[in-house]
């Protein structure tokens, strides 16, 4: 028996359905995430009541959760389109994780600069060597690693290619963060947000952040459709489908 | 079984004639640890206390700074594409191939580790677990910087961006090195550490051929 997947991912495969889906998609996430962020920002910074012990100070988690949330999970999706790519030789996938490195490694600079701004009031340092701060400044490592990779290539296919391999590697690291933060769990708080329990937090404090999260996912899927939009024109600028799209102007 | 064991001779015999591919590493581990003292104290009792990150910093970078010419010879000479096309599957070659050089470089390494532990006036009671952490620790580093190698032995300027790569991969197997050779120093268990070092070795020992299998093909092939 043949192994087949959904009609749609294989549809996915072609840059210019892509280009024609993406175009339906991107407006939709952009306002949700403009709407959301907004309601989250205000709701967050004004209106959620200050914290007993850090007062004011605590309200940078509502950027500093949703980025650090994401740079991990942008680095899951980098590495699962790298291995479809590699897998079902599907160039439209080695457009999502080369499009996904970029936004991920500036994700992981915010996380690591709020926490930064955060633990000057918090902890009196700027930095210290724990474990989970450890943990993103080595995804952000990973992070590079995997565009410098890319961009060492010449021949855009190899790059592709070399860049899955090495995010696959790197997902090795992924559990290593998770773990870390229990096997040393030095100065940082446990994660905010567990799928199995309720969170410590009271309401009133988390459902700004679930906002704040919500948004800056809706942020991450329409930076990524946009700048896939542009890699696809640029890879495929040859095709006739882009020749006509550019002459129609659209 | 004898396709491996022509690797291995293929492998030992270049080694053999080409000396400066095991000495350098040693040379470098030697010159990089005495720099330490000379940069911070020669005092015994801080040196003490770095020692064990010293020794397991210029064992790490030494073994790094060997892999760049892991496969670039056979890249350049056109004998990796042979085996890429060859019958044979690539595990062996892989294997053998780090094998072999592991035994030139890490295992070299960990043997002269006790020398520099005096020097850096490390507590003896560490020795034994400094040569056994080295020992486990330094083929990890190995299998782990040939994926770097492979992915990047097509690259004119392979030599920087490979420490970008291999560097965040190889920051556990530093943490558990460095710390079983602080608890033994200490007078503490370290079985733990050690355990944790086998464990990632094992793992990456099984995984990583076939990611070097898979960055070979793209750097040769494209």
């Amino acid at each position: 028996m043949k192994f087949k997947l959904p009609l749609w991912f294989y549809q996915l495969a072609s840059p210019k359905w892509f280009y024609e889906l993406s175009g339906k998609l991107l407006p939709g996430f952009g306002w949700a995430a403009l709407l959301l962020l907004t309601v989250g920002t205000v709701w967050g910074l004004a209106f959620a009541p200050p914290d007993y012990q850090q007062g004011n100070s605590f309200r940078i988690i509502y950027i500093h959760v949703p980025g650090a949330i994401l740079a991990q999970s942008c680095y899951m999706l980098m590495a699962v389109a790298g291995l479809v790519g590699l897998v079902w030789k599907i160039k439209m996938a080695h457009v999502v994780a080369k499009c996904c490195a970029p936004i991920g490694a500036s994700m992981a600079v915010l996380a690591l600069t709020t926490g930064a701004i955060w633990g000057k009031p918090t902890w009196g340092a700027w930095w210290v060597w724990d474990a989970r701060l450890t943990s993103m400044l080595i995804l952000l490592f990973l992070y590079l690693g995997v565009i410098a990779l890319t961009e060492a290539y010449e021949n855009e296919a190899s790059g592709d290619k070399a860049a899955a391999v090495l995010a696959l590697v790197g997902v090795v690291n992924i559990p290593i963060i998770k773990y870390s933060v229990e096997w040393w769990n030095t100065l940082h708080q446990p994660a905010t947000f567990k799928l199995t329990e309720k969170p410590a937090m009271p309401p009133e404090m988390w459902q700004p952040l679930l906002v704040m999260i919500l948004g800056f996912y809706c942020f991450f899927a329409a930076a990524l459709l946009s700048r896939a939009r542009t890699e696809v024109l640029t890879r495929e600028r040859r095709a006739a489908w882009v020749v006509t799209l550019v002459e129609e102007g659209g | 079984m004898h396709f491996f064991y022509a690797v291995l001779r293929r492998e030992t015999l270049l080694l053999v004639r080409h000396r400066q591919d095991w000495i350098n590493p040693l040379a470098f581990f030697l010159v990089v640890t005495v720099l330490f003292p000379l940069a911070i104290s020669p005092e015994a009792k801080t040196l003490a206390v770095i020692a064990p990150g010293v020794v397991w910093i210029a064992a790490l970078l030494a073994t790094l700074l060997s892999l760049d010419g892991l496969f670039k010879a056979d890249y350049e000479d056109g004998s990796l594409e042979q085996m890429l096309l060859g019958a044979h599957s690539l595990w062996p070659v892989i294997y053998g191939k780090l094998l072999v050089h592991w035994l030139a470089t890490g295992f070299l390494l960990a043997l002269l580790a006790p020398l520099l532990s005096v020097v850096l006036f490390l507590p003896g009671q560490a020795m034994v677990c400094l040569v056994i952490s080295l020992l486990l620790g330094t083929p990890t580093l190995i299998v782990i910087g040939a994926i770097g190698a492979a992915l990047t032995v097509g690259l004119r300027r392979g030599g920087v961006l490979i420490t970008l790569l291999v560097l965040p991969l190889y920051i556990p197997v530093l943490i558990f090195g460095a710390a079983s050779v602080q608890a033994a120093a200490q007078g503490m268990a370290y079985s733990g550490q050690l355990a944790l070092l086998a464990a990632i070795f094992l793992l990456s020992l099984l995984l990583a051929p076939a990611a070097i299998g898979a960055a070979l093909k793209v750097s040769v092939r494209g």
